[in-house]
């Protein structure tokens, strides 16, 4: 029986003195980052008390222990999405993945008139990428038309590929509408017509057991912070053959193997080519203190106590006439809308004066606006430690209205 | 201190922002306009301001905006019409110091004075002074 109450007591931005406005923090932006529980912090923090070293970088006990506690995370991340060890690259996150693909992989391989399959919902990330390769490269980038519910689907992914389609990548679940794609389907139409696919994983692998060989996907990106783990850390997962034939995008040190006045570099196989530099190493430690985590708690009981907290929260608010829901049937633990005649921001200024914290805006996908008939929305979203008393709150909070001034004068 | 209310200021507030006055594009050229966007609210908007022989003779802004964008920069464009460019200057400097809880000149903000508590919400002190900082950067080498 899965316990959010047993769960709180693990972070100690919930331990019931965190306030707001005053008030009990009621934390709905998890789609945005999340917090983190004890032992994450411990992990970060321990790098600086016990275990400080560089890693790949001399002979010394303490930097060989770096480098065996740094292939630990290495190992633990790809348990965690069950791929190969080698296959991890550790990026700032999965904005810094996504770039390394379109500047490692895209901007190598895609010639004039290649085409990029994307969406009108995808975040920036998964689109200012994408059209930096097509300016450098002459490539174009295209839309996957979105079904009824604003869905990508194989269906309509099938309506536009063709022998040019080099790139599709989508996130496998959306921030704005949070529809879970099907991505594995689409791989299979993406390969084929020899396309590589690509996975945003920011809002999928933080909140569903995800498996990185069965999609079959090329690429898969993800974030620590929206799982529990460090800011500044992430990775990108990519099958080893694809890694090995990108360039490394940065050169520095730890990437290669030797280079000479001639000009030549020999880089070191993947994923060391990719992470030159010293490494985030006290992030990686608490990214793997993260993913351990989310496996004790199983990720079954993280998404199902998403979905539950959404079915609850669309229960509840769908006897008030002022608000106006964009996703009722995502099920996803994100849930988007808008009081009827309020600008987003003044409802999230609202929201806050009472403690509760909500994104609002356009979430960074700003191609969305046409398919959803608004340029801003307000967003709540839920994690492992939301309880149906938050919930509560947003819906007390939207019933009871309110001059959106109150927050100014009350 | 203060002799407007929390109900006054309130009204100001709601009045300006449900019947802008001055959110519409310039009547005519020989505006100065200055494009200012947020980075964590969507306001986007184009503040112009029509300066001749050292005067500010009118102030406009357009685009898309909250309530608090809209609201304060439309009682700016009430406040600098009809200014000469150092007073201008000057009620501007004097609207965000008291933005910014600062010592200020409440004799010169009139109605500007009701976004006295915006840094009560401190997210939204970019809502309060997007259009002040724009007509801020038109006056400046003036």
């Amino acid at each position: 029986m899965y316990d959010v109450y047993k769960v709180r007591k693990d972070f100690p931005m919930l331990d019931g003195t965190k306030k707001m406005q005053g008030k009990n923090l009621v934390f709905l932006d998890n789609a945005s980052t999340t917090f983190k529980p004890q032992r994450v912090i411990d992990a970060m923090t321990e790098y600086y008390t016990t275990f400080t070293a560089n890693s790949h970088r001399g002979d010394y006990d303490l930097l060989y222990n770096m480098d065996v506690k740094v292939s630990e995370a290495r190992k633990a991340i790809a348990k965690f999405i069950n791929s190969e060890e080698n296959e991890v690259v550790f990026t700032s996150g999965d904005t810094a993945s996504i770039n390394l693909v379109a500047f490692g992989y895209a901007l190598k391989f895609l010639k004039k008139d290649d085409e990029i399959l994307i969406s009108e919902t995808e975040h920036a990330s998964n689109v200012i990428p994408w059209f930096k390769v097509a300016q450098m490269t002459g490539a174009k980038v295209k839309y996957i038309p979105l079904d009824e519910n604003n869905k990508i689907t194989p269906e309509n992914v099938k309506k536009v590929v063709c022998s040019a389609t080099k790139i599709c990548s989508v996130a496998q679940v959306g921030n704005v509408l949070a529809h879970e794609v099907d991505v594995k389907n689409i791989a299979k139409i993406v390969h084929e017509v020899g396309g590589i696919m690509v996975v945003d994983g920011a809002q999928s692998v933080p909140h569903m057991k995800i498996d990185f060989k069965d999609l079959d996907c090329d690429f898969l990106a993800f974030s620590a912070h929206k799982m529990c783990g460090p800011t500044g850390i992430g990775a990108l997962v990519g099958k080893y053959d694809l890694l090995d034939s990108m360039d490394a995008v940065f050169g520095g040190g730890g990437m290669n193997i030797g280079f000479s006045t001639n000009g030549t570099c020999v880089a070191l196989n993947p994923p060391a080519k990719f992470e030159a530099g010293t490494m985030n190493l006290s992030g990686i430690l608490g990214f793997k203190a993260a993913v351990e985590y989310l496996e004790e708690i199983g990720m079954d009981n993280v998404h199902k106590h998403d979905q539950e907290l959404f079915d609850y929260a669309m229960s509840k608010l769908e006897d008030n006439e002022n608000v106006i829901i964009y996703n009722k049937t995502s099920r996803n633990g994100i849930i988007t809308f808008n009081v009827k005649n309020v600008f987003s921001q003044d409802e999230a200024t609202l929201l806050n004066h009472k403690g509760i914290a909500v994104r609002s805006g356009q979430h960074c996908a700003k191609m969305i606006d046409e398919a959803i008939g608004t340029n801003a929305t307000v967003r709540a979203s839920f994690y492992l430690y939301t309880t149906k008393e938050d919930v509560d709150a947003l819906v007390d909070a939207l019933n009871e209205g309110g001059d959106i001034l109150d927050a100014y004068f009350n | 201190m203060l002799t407007l209310t929390n109900e006054m200021m309130r009204a100001i507030i709601m009045d300006h922002y449900s019947n802008p006055i001055n959110k519409h594009q310039p009547p005519k050229d020989g505006y100065e306009k200055v494009h200012m966007h947020s980075d964590n609210c969507i306001d986007d908007i184009d503040t112009f301001l029509l300066v001749e022989n050292g005067v500010v003779v009118d102030a406009c802004f357009d685009g898309v905006a909250c309530a608090i964008s809209t609201s304060s920069t439309d009682i700016m464009c009430d406040l600098l019409k009809g200014k000469e460019v150092s007073q201008a200057k000057y009620i501007i400097e004097q609207y965000h110091h008291m933005i910014h809880e600062e010592e200020f000149d409440e004799s010169v903000l009139e109605e500007s004075l009701a976004f006295i508590n915006t840094s009560k919400q401190a997210a939204r002190i970019r809502c309060a002074t997007i259009g002040w900082n724009a007509a801020d950067e038109i006056l400046k080498d003036k």
